[in-house]
């Protein structure tokens, strides 16, 4: 007992006296909402919250990695642990602790980054984040709290309460038949190959709490280390909810709680495990824009302000190039120093569903990418023909390929039909209709682009492929070509 | 607490206004050397008290207080004592 007192490191006052006492990474005050006893935590008399606290608050102290803790806060009671905790805090959304765990400690490698959840948030909710997060091995040291209900929220039944433990939920006690059985989180995690350490203990009284503390700190030292991925079940009591008083809430744990969750360790992978090591986060400027392929350097040409927005759809089935197509229109208005905006809208189907994309060219800023009447609508077959003819703004340009067969166009739109798969036959290759179709709206002149700024879109949509760069372009003049006779 | 008790024995300072009755350290003592107050503490709860002698420092009612600013431990140094 004297090694726990002697280990106490921070909580040595003087030279004569040792003093057990709050760990200097617990905050003293906890000013929250209210202003109420900014001395006390808001945990219940005899909650198994506290006691955990005081336990990692020691292990941090002990291992002296404070400035280098961030833990993630759950939902649940433990929400506001970054009352407590003085070390960088982030609070996740419901379950999701692990994800946002992942980010931080994938953006700040020297992190000791922990993840705080109870039952409800991390077993239920997040249990998807939980198991993935786990099974990437990811630099974090999870501290799942098991009282076997929600506390929170008034005492409800979590995956973790016992069959035939009465809660808010189960007046009856948990019946297997209607609500499955308790989910063993330890056992689960420990299936996966990539945890490096995992146990379960308890803080129900002080024999299980010194074990529970070496637990808690060898989970720290894991993470203090870069190894991976540590997790540690923590069974605690909840009084309150439970209706126990101390000795019951012992007895509950010691007893029920540890008969359906075996203590001990599910894996200890920690004196083999060598640091992982990941490659550098690197989020300057610079490296930013070549992710993105962009240079913020780079003088653009000045607006034109007499440009009036051209707001073109193209549709047709999944694989004929109808997206690719708005791409490239939309980027070749980007050349040419306008705004532009690709809106796509798809099935499921990566080939023969229909697919259609809405792309806006404009000299002002725009808003929604959305576009409900379209200057120029092209359409490549004739399903898409049926549902959209009708949209094209009065006057507008309907321009469908002449493979639709027998068609009789709305009066109030001036109708193309381009033997489009015709000019890309004849050009190199029919699969090439999305770019004969550009080739026409390049004629139009509706969209005030010129040769050069298509003829680089289609370089920059095929730089992967540049082997179809030349017989696009020769697709696109011939398309051009035909329109200007044609029209 | 006197400057001469300080010295010779380890002995337990629980802040009464942090306590919150719950009786874990009562439960945990191994020489059974506190007990349930009679008042109320400022915020409404009983809160636990040191008989007074008998503590041998062992740390339990620290470690079992789910509050972090209700119990200390004071545990003299046994070799400076010695020097």
């Amino acid at each position: 007992m004297s090694d726990i007192a002697n280990n106490c490191g921070n909580s040595c006052e003087n030279k004569n006296m040792t003093v057990l006492k709050r760990p200097v990474s617990i905050n003293e005050v906890y000013s929250r909402k209210g202003g109420s006893a900014p001395t006390a935590t808001h945990y219940c008399a005899g909650c198994g919250h506290g006691i955990i606290h005081k336990l990692i608050g020691e292990a941090i102290d002990e291992l002296g990695i404070q400035d280098r803790c961030v833990l993630v806060g759950p939902v649940g009671c433990a929400v506001f642990a970054y009352y407590y905790f003085d070390v960088g805090n982030v609070q996740a959304a419901h379950g999701r602790a692990a994800a946002v765990a992942t980010g931080v400690s994938r953006a700040r490698d020297n992190a000791v980054v922990m993840a705080y959840q109870g039952d409800g948030d991390l077993a239920s909710i997040g249990l998807n984040e939980t198991m993935q997060a786990a099974n990437r091995g990811e630099k974090m040291c999870v501290f799942f709290i098991n009282n076997s209900i929600y506390g929170m929220t008034g005492g409800q039944m979590a995956p973790t309460t016992l069959i035939g433990e009465v809660t808010m939920t189960c007046q009856e006690g948990r019946d297997p038949v209607e609500a499955g059985y308790p989910l063993h989180m330890c056992e689960i995690l420990s299936n996966l190959t990539a945890p490096v350490f995992i146990e379960r203990v308890s803080v129900s009284d002080m024999k299980r709490i010194r074990k529970a503390k070496t637990v808690i700190r060898k989970a720290l030292e894991v993470q203090r280390d870069g190894k991976g991925y540590a997790f540690v079940e923590i069974l605690a009591g909840c009084p309150n909810n439970l209706r126990q008083d101390a000795q019951e809430s012992m007895d509950f744990l010691n007893i029920q709680m540890e008969k359906e969750y075996p203590l001990g360790n599910y894996r200890d992978k920690v004196s083999e495990t060598s640091p992982l090591i990941r490659p550098d986060s690197d989020f300057s400027k610079k490296s930013i824009e070549k992710v993105f392929g962009v240079d913020a350097n780079l003088e653009m040409p000045p607006m034109d302000p007499n440009f009036r927005d051209c707001l073109i759809k193209i549709a047709g089935f999944g694989g004929q190039g109808v997206l690719s197509a708005g791409i490239m229109l939309s980027q070749a208005a980007t050349y040419s120093g306008k705004n532009a905006s690709w809106y796509p809208a798809y099935g499921p189907e990566q080939r023969g569903g229909t697919a259609n994309c809405s792309v806006i060219i404009s000299s002002n800023p725009i808003g929604s990418p959305i576009v409900y009447e379209p200057d120029i609508m092209v359409v490549l077959n004739l399903p898409s023909l049926v549902r959209f003819e009708k949209i094209v703004k009065d006057g507008g340009y309907l321009i469908y390929d002449s493979s639709v067969g027998d068609y009789t166009p709305p009066a109030n739109v001036k109708a193309i039909c381009v033997p489009g798969i015709e000019i890309a036959t004849k050009a190199g290759n029919a699969k090439a209709l999305n770019t004969a179709m550009l080739g026409v709206i390049w004629a139009l002149g509706k969209t005030g682009l010129t040769q050069k700024e298509f003829e680089k879109a289609i370089a920059e949509s095929f730089a992967d492929r540049p082997e179809l760069i030349d017989l696009n372009l020769k697709v696109l003049k011939a398309g051009y070509d035909w329109a200007k006779e044609n029209l | 607490m006197s400057e001469s008790q300080q010295k010779q024995s380890p002995y337990p300072v629980i802040h009464a206004l942090e306590c919150k009755a719950c009786n874990r350290c009562i439960i945990e003592c191994p020489k059974k050397v506190l007990e349930m107050g009679t008042v109320l503490n400022e915020r409404g709860f009983l809160y636990a008290v040191y008989k007074g002698e008998g503590c041998n420092g062992c740390g339990n009612c620290y470690y079992t207080c789910p509050e972090p600013n209700a119990v200390e431990v004071h545990i003299p140094k046994k070799a400076k004592q010695e020097a």
